[in-house]
């Protein structure tokens, strides 16, 4: 097996804070997921070369890029690691395509290649940007333009602290498909920091959950996802599943589309889908409800017959909630219900009961990883 | 193009504007050094240098003066040192009234540029590490740039302070008309002498045309470094 893309094993003490994470992932795109303050940021500036850690090692694709105990340090700008800030951090006295190619004259000789400004401006769509300075740019170009001046200097791994957190929604929403066309043509892998799981969902194969300076959890987006006994952690994203679907044809009269997922047959709204698409879809915990008998006279769309097959602690306030998961299909639904609905219902494991589903998210249209069907990870 | 002004005026207009560069120009590396020192440097004895840095603003400048003198004049140890070793006297010589000029400018240089080296990002320059650049170029393409406002302010500042200064200089290395007598030691010297009034006046003018010159030359220059960095 060859060496993963990330493994890294630090511990570092910031004032009264302690970083202590452990982590290994072979994924394009390594969500570091958790609240504000738990540490994320201060991992990232351990593999940029920002923060020396106490004691532990970083290694990128087999390079030791720190080693305490060994002794062994490279400097940040040695290590072609290529960093997105939260604030895209332009050098205002330059102009963006100065900008564009400040890392390509510092790329060593031995690799450097020509520089692909061409190829960068069409991904990121920043073209006419190019003779203006960073001051009469807008927020979401000037993170495009910080993106394209990070993959110029020919990084081997791109770190993405919040890029989209200082954006209004609508910014965000015209970034977000130039990442995912990063993700998926660049070829560079990604750590993406942020605490909005809609984007973790959107973009990464592997998710770390950040947690206090420590990884209390890690592996495939999917699986953490819908883990119900991360769900009542403070911080946690909201219990949901993560669905592999493909678009098997359309309801015209109605406007709608029809999913395969491993879960069984869905109904969307049908959007720009067209027949034959693979896509991701998502279903929060809380979109989901459960009755014993086969729904009728309901409005929802969506109705999945399955059996119980765990019932989480109570969490919430005054221990309200209760998360489930419900074997439908060949998948598991995360489900969250009160602890009364539980107790009333009288759902035990086995319970054979129909899940009723009244949000499905489109995530992003899913194209196989090249080669590499399936991601890699874990924690030690 | 001299009648309007006596040799001994223009010798005295001329050897000002030298003066003054002289000072501008030597100050300028050294300046930028203490300033660097003072704005990002972390070590013992800083409050101490700041002190020493700042003090011919708040001495009198004849005491300044006296200070050179003792320090730098043909029996002073430093004077000595320079004069046997390097064959530099700088004592009643145009260069002694340079140096006099420079200290007494100093301070308000390194003040300028300290204060716009502070306002520079740190993190563009931790971006621009990121991106490839070792300590001396991130120096050179981003921190120089960003706070070559403030340069040009300290210089200004410390060449006007330069073309004004007099009881430094006159107490260092007298008032030598040709050699030290500088445009303030010459309208001293005019005031005191009968019939001297319309000289006096005549170099007063020239004092004020190179000051406002010189504040308007600042001003485009910042204006024109601003715009090119117009902030994000």
């Amino acid at each position: 097996m060859t060496a993963p893309i990330l493994d890294i094993a630090v511990s570092h003490r910031l004032g009264g804070f302690t970083l202590d994470a452990a982590l290994q992932s072979q994924s394009r795109v390594t969500a570091l997921f958790g609240p504000s303050g738990a540490g994320k940021s201060s991992l990232v500036n351990v593999i940029g070369g920002l923060i020396r850690p106490d004691a532990g090692h970083v290694r990128i694709e087999g390079e030791t890029l720190v080693d305490v105990e060994a002794g062994r340090f490279v400097r940040p700008h040695r290590r072609r690691i290529g960093y997105i800030f939260q604030e895209a951090r332009l050098f205002p006295h330059l102009t963006v395509r100065q900008n564009l190619l400040f890392g390509h004259w510092f790329v060593p000789r031995a690799v450097r290649r020509p520089a692909e400004l061409d190829k960068v401006l069409d991904l990121l769509g920043i073209g006419h940007l190019l003779r203006r300075r960073p001051g009469a740019l807008s927020g979401g170009e000037k993170q495009r333009v910080a993106i394209g001046r990070a993959l110029l200097a020919q990084p081997r791994l791109l770190l993405m602290d919040e890029p989209l957190a200082s954006l209004d929604e609508a910014r965000k929403a015209e970034i977000l498909p130039y990442l995912e066309r990063l993700r998926d043509e660049a070829g560079i892998p990604i750590v993406y920091v942020s605490h909005a799981m809609a984007e973790v969902a959107r973009l990464a194969n592997t998710v770390a959950l950040v947690e206090a300076g420590r990884i209390v959890a890690c592996g495939p987006t999917a699986d953490i996802l819908s883990r119900i006994d991360l769900a009542g952690r403070p911080g946690a994203p909201e219990a949901s599943t993560l669905l592999p679907a493909e678009v098997l044809g359309f309801d015209e009269p109605f406007g709608l589309a029809r999913l395969a997922t491993p879960a069984g047959e869905l109904l969307v709204g049908r959007g720009s889908l067209v027949a034959g698409q693979g896509l991701r879809v998502r279903i929060m915990a809380s979109d989901v409800m459960l009755s014993l008998a086969t729904p009728t006279g309901t409005s929802a769309l969506n109705a999945l017959p399955g059996t119980v097959a765990e019932i989480g602690e109570r969490t919430g306030a005054g221990g309200s909630a209760v998360h489930l998961r419900v074997a439908c299909g060949r998948q598991m639904l995360a489900v969250r219900l009160t602890a009364k609905s539980v107790s009333s219902l009288g759902l035990d494991l086995g319970t054979p009961v129909h899940a009723i589903i009244k949000g499905v998210s489109i995530e992003t249209p899913d194209r196989p990883p090249g080669g590499n069907a399936q991601p890699a990870s874990r924690c030690p | 193009m001299t009648d309007w002004l006596t040799p001994e005026e223009w010798s005295a207009v001329r050897l000002s504007l030298l003066v003054a560069t002289m000072a501008t120009l030597a100050s300028l590396p050294i300046g930028l050094a203490v300033a660097l020192l003072l704005a990002r440097g972390r070590f013992w004895g800083k409050t101490l240098l700041d002190a020493l840095v700042h003090l011919p603003l708040i001495l009198p400048p004849v005491v300044t003066g006296y200070l050179l003198l003792i320090g730098f004049g043909r029996r002073g140890p430093i004077g000595q040192l320079l004069h046997d070793g390097f064959g530099i006297t700088l004592s009643f010589r145009w260069t002694g009234a340079a140096l006099a000029c420079a200290v007494m400018g100093f301070p308000l240089m390194v003040r300028a540029m300290r204060l716009s080296i502070e306002a520079v990002d740190r993190r563009l320059e931790a971006a621009a590490g990121t991106l490839g650049a070792n300590t001396a170029w991130v120096f050179l393409v981003v921190t120089l740039p960003l706070c070559l406002p403030g340069i040009v302010a300290g210089m200004v500042l410390c060449f006007a302070k330069a073309m004004g200064e007099f009881g430094a200089t006159i107490t260092f290395v007298s008032n030598i008309p040709g050699e030290t007598q500088t445009l303030p030691s010459a309208i001293y010297t005019l005031t005191q002498v009968p019939g001297g009034e319309s000289g006096a006046m005549r170099l007063t003018l020239i004092s004020i045309a190179i000051s406002v010159a010189a504040l308007i030359l600042s001003e485009a220059l910042a204006r024109l470094v601003g715009r090119r960095i117009a902030t994000t």
